[in-house]
C-alpha cells in the first residue's frame, strides 16, 4: 500500500508581533514541531505499513527549515520525505497550498492512500485536505476516528458525526483527514534518529513541479489578508463579592432579573 | 431555480432527520443584512427529503428557499452534494455562499471552492460589505485565536465563508414576509459514489444536545479528578444543561472527547455558560467565547476566564458549585 502523509510544520508557541501601521503580522511564533493532529496522521499510516506492507511518504509543503519536520518523519519511520518549497508558494492560501501538494503528489505517483490532519494549529481550516482530494479526483473522509478495515480497493473506518460516529466506506485510491482520537504517536527509536540523520530529503521546486506561477503563493491565493487585529474581549465583567452563598444567591438573582433563568 | 440573478447571497442550510439546524437561522439572518447591503436576493439551500421549516427561513429573511430533494438522504454522500453546488453555482452565480461549519460540512464545502478554484474561510465570526468595494469582508480567530484576521476575495467568486455555530444571533422573524420555496430534484449519479455510509452510532452519552443546549455547565482541570465530575453534572441535571468540558479530562480520560468545547472540540455559544475550574485559554475560549452570558467560578483571581466572563465568582468551585446547585434545585423544584 503506497501512503503519502501531508505534515505540515506549525510553530509550538504562539508569540505575536503586529506592525501598528500596516497592521499585518510580522511574528507569530516560534519553537517549530509537526502538526499535532499530522503526527497521528503519520502513525496510522506507518502502522498501516506495518499491517499491510507498503511504503509511507512524507509530503510538506514549506520554507527550507519544514525540513526538520520531515528529518523528524523520518526518524519516526517514514521510508521517504518530501519538501516542496520555492519562495514563490509564500503566501499561499489554502487553494493555493493544496494546488502545490496536488502538484507534489502527482509528480510522486498517486498514493493508494492520502492522510492529512483533522487541522493544522496555525491555518485551522481543516480545508486542505477536502481541497487536495477534489483537485486529484479522490473521495475524501474527514475526521476518522479509527480505521477499521483494509481492503482490495476499498476501507472501512469511523468518522466522528454530529450523532457520535459513523461508519463509512470509501473507495481506494482515497484520502482522509484523522482526529486525535485515533492513536497516540510513537516516539522516534535511537536507530530511526540515527537513519533520520544522514537521511535525504527530496526537495522540489516549483519549477520541477511545473507550477504556473500565477496559481502558487500570495499571488495564486484566491483570499487575501487585509488584516490583523487583536481580539479585543468585551465582557461586563462583573466581579462577585461576600461569602460563597451570598456570591451565589446574587449571582442567580441577577440571571433571573435579566431573563436568564 | 429559473430566473435566478447573478450576483446574490446564497446559504447552504444544513439538515438532520429533515429539520433545518438551529444554526442556520442566525445564519439567514446575516444573510439578509449582507443581500440587503449588496441591494440582492437571499436564497437559503438546503440538501435533503421531505426537510421541514422552509417557512421559517422566508421569516428569518430568506427570499427564496431551494429544497434540494435528495432521494437518498440516509446516505448524505457529501460528494454528490459537492457535484450538485457547484454545477447549481456555475449555472447561477451567487457571489457570496456561506454555510455554518460543522462535521458535516467540513468534508464537503472544501471540495465545493476547489472545483471553483476560489477563495474558502473558515470559521468566520463576523461578516460585512465593504461599503466601497462591495467585496465581503471575512474575520475569523486565527492562530489558536490570539488574533483575528480579516480576509476578502478581490477577484475570484463566489466569495466562500464557513461561519462558526452561533457567530451571528436569531433575529425576530416576521412571519408576515414573503418569499418563494422552490423544490428541485438532486441529479443522482449512485455511481459516481465512492463514500458510502454503512451505521450512524449514537455514542454521545449526552442527553442535552451540546450545540443546542440552552445552558452549558462545563468543567475544566481545576476539578481534579474523574469523580468530581459529579459536582458539575449535578449543576447540569439541575439546570437541564449540556456536560461540557475543556480538553485536560479528556485527555486524561474523566469525560468522552465529545464534550470537549474549544479549538479543537465542539463550538457552543448557548444562553449561558457556566465554566468551572476552568482557565480560560484561547484555545477554550475559541468555543465558548461567543455565549450570551458566561458564569465564570474559579479559586484564581488572575484566572483569563474573567477576562470574557459577565459573571465571576473568586473561589473554590466544590464549595460554591454544590451551593449553586441546591439553590437552583430549590428555585426549580
Ligand atoms: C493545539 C491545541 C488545541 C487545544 N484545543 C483545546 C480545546 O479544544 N479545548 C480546550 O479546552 N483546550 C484546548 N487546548 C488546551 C488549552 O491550551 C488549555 O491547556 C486548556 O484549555 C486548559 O484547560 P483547563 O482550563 O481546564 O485547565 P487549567 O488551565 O489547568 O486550569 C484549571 C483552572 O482551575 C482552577 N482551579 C483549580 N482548582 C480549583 C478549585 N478547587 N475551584 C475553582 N477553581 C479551581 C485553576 O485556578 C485554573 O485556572 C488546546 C491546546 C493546544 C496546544
Ligand atoms: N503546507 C502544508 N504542507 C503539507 N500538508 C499541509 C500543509 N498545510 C496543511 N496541510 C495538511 O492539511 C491538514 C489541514 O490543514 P489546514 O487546512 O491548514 O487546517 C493538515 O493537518 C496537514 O495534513
Amino acid at each position: 500500500m503506497k501512503i503519502a502523509v501531508c505534515i505540515k510544520q506549525v510553530p509550538g508557541k504562539f508569540k505575536i508581533e503586529i506592525d501598528p501601521q500596516s497592521g499585518a503580522l510580522t511574528k507569530s511564533g516560534t519553537d517549530s514541531m509537526i502538526n499535532p493532529f499530522d503526527q497521528n496522521a503519520l502513525e496510522e499510516a506507518l502502522r498501516l505499513k506495518e499491517k499491510h506492507g507498503g511504503k509511507v511518504s512524507a509530503v510538506s509543503m514549506g520554507p527550507a527549515q519544514a525540513a526538520e519536520s520531515l528529518r523528524e518523519a523520518i526518524a519516526l519511520g517514514a521510508d521517504e520525505a518530501i519538501l516542496l518549497s520555492d519562495p514563490a508558494f509564500e503566501g499561499s492560501d489554502t487553494w493555493a497550498t493544496a494546488h502545490v501538494l496536488s502538484l507534489g503528489m502527482k509528480k510522486l505517483g498517486p498514493p493508494d492512500l492520502i492522510i492529512c490532519g483533522r487541522q493544522s494549529l496555525d491555518g485551522e481550516t481543516g480545508q486542505v485536505g477536502p481541497e487536495l482530494a477534489e483537485m486529484l479526483g479522490l473521495p475524501f473522509v474527514s475526521s476518522v476516528s479509527r480505521i477499521e478495515e483494509v481492503g482490495e480497493g476499498s476501507m472501512r473506518m469511523q468518522r466522528m458525526a454530529e450523532e457520535g460516529h459513523h461508519v463509512v466506506e470509501m473507495q481506494l485510491p482515497g484520502a482522509i483527514s484523522v482526529v486525535k482520537e485515533i492513536n497516540v504517536p510513537r516516539l522516534p527509536s535511537l536507530r530511526g534518529l540515527m537513519q533520520a540523520k544522514k537521511a535525504a530529503i527530496t526537495v522540489w521546486n516549483g519549477q520541477e513541479l511545473g507550477a504556473d506561477p500565477a496559481r502558487v503563493g500570495s499571488q495564486g491565493s484566491p483570499l487575501r489578508t487585509v488584516r490583523v487585529t487583536q481580539p479585543q474581549r468585551s465582557a461586563q465583567r462583573e466581579m462577585l463579592q461576600g461569602s460563597p452563598e451570598s456570591q451565589v444567591d446574587e449571582v442567580v438573582e441577577k440571571l433571573r432579573q435579566s431573563r436568564i433563568l | 431555480m429559473q430566473s435566478q440573478t447573478p450576483g446574490e447571497v446564497w446559504i447552504l442550510a444544513e439538515q438532520a432527520g429533515g429539520r433545518i439546524e438551529a444554526a442556520a437561522h442566525g445564519l439567514v439572518f446575516k444573510g439578509r443584512k449582507l443581500a440587503h447591503d449588496l441591494g440582492v436576493r437571499l436564497t437559503v439551500l438546503c440538501f435533503g427529503q421531505n426537510v421541514e421549516g422552509a417557512e421559517e427561513l422566508l421569516a428569518d429573511g430568506a427570499d427564496r428557499v431551494c429544497l434540494v430533494d435528495d432521494p437518498d438522504p440516509e446516505h448524505r454522500d457529501g460528494e454528490i452534494y459537492a457535484r450538485a453546488l457547484v454545477e447549481m453555482v456555475r449555472r447561477h452565480q451567487p457571489a457570496i455562499l456561506l454555510t455554518t461549519a460543522g462535521l458535516s460540512t467540513s468534508a464537503f464545502f472544501p471540495r465545493v471552492a476547489a472545483a471553483l478554484e476560489t477563495g474558502l474561510s473558515a470559521n468566520c465570526t463576523a461578516l460585512e460589505i465593504d461599503p466601497q468595494t462591495k467585496v465581503l469582508r471575512q474575520t475569523r480567530p486565527a492562530l489558536g485565536g490570539n488574533v483575528l484576521a480579516t480576509m476578502e476575495s478581490p477577484v475570484r467568486r463566489p466569495q466562500m465563508a464557513t461561519v462558526r455555530p452561533y457567530a451571528f444571533k436569531r433575529g425576530e422573524p416576521d412571519p408576515a414576509r414573503r418569499g418563494e420555496i422552490v423544490r428541485v430534484d438532486l441529479e443522482s449519479q449512485p455511481a459516481a459514489s465512492r463514500t458510502r455510509l454503512l451505521k450512524v452510532i449514537n455514542d454521545l452519552d449526552q442527553k442535552v444536545k451540546l450545540e443546542e443546549a440552552d445552558i452549558v455547565v462545563c468543567g475544566g482541570r481545576g476539578l481534579g479528578k474523574a469523580e468530581n465530575f459529579q459536582v458539575v453534572a449535578a449543576l447540569a441535571e439541575a439546570l437541564g444543561a449540556g456536560l461540557a468540558c475543556s480538553r485536560p479530562p479528556v485527555d486524561d480520560g474523566w469525560i468522552p472527547y465529545s464534550h470537549q468545547i474549544g479549538q479543537t472540540g465542539r463550538t457552543v455559544a448557548p444562553r449561558l455558560y457556566i465554566a468551572c475550574g476552568v482557565s480560560g485559554a484561547p484555545q477554550h475560549l475559541a468555543g465558548m467565547q461567543t455565549s450570551e452570558v458566561i458564569l465564570a467560578i474559579n479559586s484564581d483571581p488572575q484566572a483569563p476566564i474573567f477576562e470574557v466572563a459577565s459573571y465571576g465568582i473568586v473561589g473554590d468551585l466544590f464549595k460554591v458549585v454544590p451551593l449553586l446547585t441546591a439553590k437552583l434545585r430549590g428555585l426549580r423544584g
